[in-house]
């Protein structure tokens, strides 16, 4: 590790939803990543501090935070990019309950996403013959283009929508919708659409493009939606679904 | 969590949301307003054009460029958000929506420099 050449003052949330902020000073050294801070003030001030991570290279989706008012992936945020006036706040995802200090109870993301039919429904069994996938189709290629999602909960973190509406479905369980019904291998298309169509589905986005705006991976889950919602409106239309 | 920023918002797309949002709910503020004038000519032409006068007051001619604000930045945002919702996807989202507010600003200054 490289030498501490100053320092920096980092307020931490503490606590529950009722909590709030403590700051610490904490060495500040080259290539620190938010999620480096956090874990040295666990490991060399309180290590009765919570926050949760797993892979720190940005597949794994578990350490994403609200930094200084923004959700990221803490692993891949150097701390050098997203300080202000020298403060860093960290806080736990919005939009969710708060477990304790930085650990958001992500069980509403993934019941949600449970909820928009998120599961892929084979339509074939292991004694059926491998069926043909060729890259270059459209609906593959659409499905290919919002299947990277690591389900970190950024988006969610920063959809008004779901501020505002908590029955909303949210963008990440929208798109993993939208990956899904784009699969030709999946058997549960029309129950699908019937689910990201009914209240709280897809037709409550406002197209904010708040998720677009702050997903890591550079997915765009508002382009997912849009096309969750030419293709409820299709299926409506033909009477596969119900208003 | 009310000590945690919403820093999220400063983006151009939210803010053209923001803004689409704002000049519907001015227009619909305006449009009531804009037919009860439009009734005072029922009652006879002279009440119509008594209030009419008012609108050669600069104040006013201010308030009207805002309205065209409003009308040009409400009319091509929403087109935006339907094209979105309604066409294949397409990029530049950032830059239509900062030209949207350019030409909203364009058309109505030019209205201003014509009135006043």
């Amino acid at each position: 590790m490289s030498e501490a050449v100053s320092t920096l003052k980092v307020s931490l949330w503490r606590g529950g939803s009722d909590g709030r902020f403590k700051t610490y000073t904490v060495p500040l050294k080259a290539n620190q990543t938010v999620l480096d801070i956090v874990t040295w003030v666990q490991r060399h001030l309180d290590p009765t501090l919570s926050y949760r991570f797993a892979c720190r290279v940005g597949m794994c989706g578990s350490c994403a935070m609200t930094v200084n008012g923004r959700p990221r992936w803490t692993c891949r945020t150097h701390v050098t990019k997203v300080i202000q006036n020298g403060m860093l706040e960290v806080a736990p995802l919005a939009n969710m309950p708060v477990i304790k200090d930085l650990a958001a109870d992500m069980r509403p993301f993934f019941e949600k996403w449970v909820a928009a039919h998120g599961t892929f429904a084979a339509s074939k069994t292991r004694t059926d013959a491998i069926e043909p996938i060729k890259p270059d189709e459209p609906a593959r290629r659409a499905a290919d283009e919002a299947i990277e999602c690591i389900n970190c909960g950024a988006c969610y973190a920063a959809c008004d929508t779901v501020r505002w509406n908590p029955d909303y479905l949210g963008p990440a369980a929208l798109n993993r919708a939208w990956s899904l019904v784009n699969d030709v291998r999946d058997s549960d298309r029309t129950s699908r659409l019937a689910a990201i169509s009914a209240e709280g589905g897809c037709h409550n986005c406002h197209s904010h493009q708040s998720c677009q705006e702050h997903c890591p991976q550079s997915l765009n889950p508002t382009r997912s939606i849009a096309g969750l919602k030419r293709l409820s409106m299709q299926a409506f239309v033909r009477g596969e679904i119900n208003a | 969590m009310s000590a945690s920023r919403r820093t999220y918002r400063r983006n151009i797309l939210w803010n053209a949301a923001l803004i689409h949002r704002l000049s519907g709910i001015g227009l619909a503020i305006f449009l009531p307003l804009h037919f009860l004038v439009l009734g005072l000519a029922i009652e006879g032409a002279g009440r119509l054009n008594g209030f009419l006068r008012l609108t050669q007051m600069p104040a006013v001619e201010f308030a009207e460029a805002g309205l065209i604000f409003l009308l040009v930045v409400h009319f091509l945002g929403g087109l935006r958000l339907l094209a979105i919702e309604n066409l294949p996807w397409f990029g530049g989202q950032k830059w239509i929506a900062t030209a949207i507010a350019a030409v909203s600003g364009c058309a109505a200054f030019v209205f201003l420099v014509r009135v006043l």
